[in-house]
């Protein structure tokens, strides 16, 4: 599987914001987009998710399942985590992998072991409403393993995390790119990838 | 294709049920619109007679509008609708499967409560059971199209007063057939099934057209 992004343009309110960008990436790679604010990070992730219109350009995931769109084999994760608060961790969880992940997959986790992972199994019957930030982070954390995409596309994922958190997500990140999948994060703070390939968006695009 | 569907229709109608949710507030305005009436029209038993089963469809109509205007916009402040545009299930589905859930969870209880609210309006038993076939059947029309001025208003905050402009125009036939209908149905000079069955034939139009309009206007404000 590989990510091949062609020439994209995207505008924002009548401003171009991102012209003609080109890479690609393969299976098992991470990409970690830099610059500074307001350059078009957020922009460029919600262009590969599909939830902003192209100008021009392409986007693909060569060698993926035929009959499945792109938008449909990603991850998104930004700044809201599509949870509600009056439900519980848990059942938001059991939502969004049955409602993200159409057919079962061996490499989906169960909602347990997702908290567990980011180290929420002890609260996972409480309201979302309730919990903190950095915890409501983990749980939109854990929905990425729910449900196996494979392509995550992370605008900040590290935001209101502690460092213990951080490291296990690094783990998990691994995880997901040794299982052949693959990562693009929009953030200012080291992930704790090594191999990961770098794009800075402001000067060289 | 099930799965996912009617996993969110059980998340759709916790969120309603719990506190804070919209399940329990229709009842109540419901509830207080018609108990008003009787105050501000007078005790006069015939008026309320006559009169009763278009307050309660007003109310209704009201407590619908009243309950529908967070019905996407909640969606877009904690990122779940960016998730349903990237979801295999249709927005067209999710749509509808959203506005299944909110009926059975606001529009049901208004069902429920008609014919209690109903004797204080002096209405008979033809009248009462005129009013309930008519909510039942009228009311998923209410929703459906509401939902097209809920995805509609779904970027503007505090939209509801927007919403309920955009859409009371188009919910006038729903209430007109329905009040036509539960009015024959305690006798008068129209049949009972000439305005029941054209009510009947505006909520199916709703249900076939409703969901594309919504999920069209979500996807040309997510953009």
């Amino acid at each position: 599987m590989r990510l091949c992004v062609d020439d994209l343009c995207v505008t924002r309110g009548g401003r171009l914001v991102i012209d003609r960008l080109s890479f690609s990436l393969s299976a098992g790679q991470a990409l970690v987009v830099t610059g500074p604010n307001g350059v078009g990070k957020s922009t460029l992730l919600r262009a590969l998710a599909g939830l902003l219109p192209r100008e021009g350009g392409s986007v693909a995931l060569a060698s993926g399942p035929p009959d499945v769109e792109l938008p449909q084999q990603a991850h998104y994760l930004a700044h809201s985590d599509g949870m509600k608060s009056p439900l519980t961790v848990e059942e938001n969880l059991d939502f969004w992998s049955r409602y993200l992940a159409q057919k079962p997959d061996p490499r989906s986790r169960t909602v347990d072991g997702a908290l567990a992972i980011v180290g929420l199994g002890h609260i996972a019957a409480a309201p979302v409403g309730v919990l903190s930030a950095g915890q409501k982070r983990r749980a939109a954390l854990a929905r990425l393993l729910v449900a196996f995409r494979p392509l995550w596309l992370l605008d900040e994922p590290l935001t209101t995390l502690d460092r213990t958190s951080r490291e296990k997500f690094a783990v998990a990140m691994r995880e997901h790119c040794a299982r052949g999948g693959l990562i693009v994060a929009a953030t200012h703070e080291p992930l704790g990838l090594d191999e990961a390939k770098e794009l800075a968006l402001g000067s060289a695009a | 294709m099930t799965s996912p569907l009617s996993a969110l229709f059980l998340r759709e109608w916790r969120v309603a049920r719990r506190l804070g949710g919209s399940g329990a507030m229709g009842v109540v305005f419901f509830l207080t619109l018609v108990a008003i009436v009787p105050f501000a029209v007078g005790p006069d038993p015939n008026l309320l007679a006559r009169i009763g089963p278009a307050m309660l469809w007003i109310a209704a109509l009201l407590a619908t509008l009243l309950c529908l205007d967070r019905l996407f916009q909640a969606d877009a402040e904690d990122g779940s609708l960016d998730l349903f545009h990237l979801a295999e299930t249709p927005l067209e589905l999710a749509v509808l499967v959203k506005c299944a859930a909110h009926w059975a969870a606001t529009g049901l209880p208004l069902i429920l409560a008609a014919p209690f609210l109903g004797l204080m309006l002096q209405q008979e038993r033809m009248a009462l059971l005129g009013v309930v076939a008519t909510l039942l059947v009228g009311t998923p029309a209410l929703t459906l199209i509401g939902a097209i001025g809920a995805a509609a208003t779904v970027t503007v905050r505090r939209g509801g007063l927007l919403m309920a402009l955009l859409v009371l125009p188009l919910t006038i036939p729903v209430l007109i057939f329905g009040v036509s209908a539960a009015e024959a149905a305690s006798g008068g000079t129209v049949p009972f099934y000439a305005p029941f069955a054209i009510l009947c034939a505006i909520t199916l139009a709703a249900l076939a057209l409703c969901p594309f309009a919504a999920a069209a206007a979500l996807r040309y404000l997510g953009e």
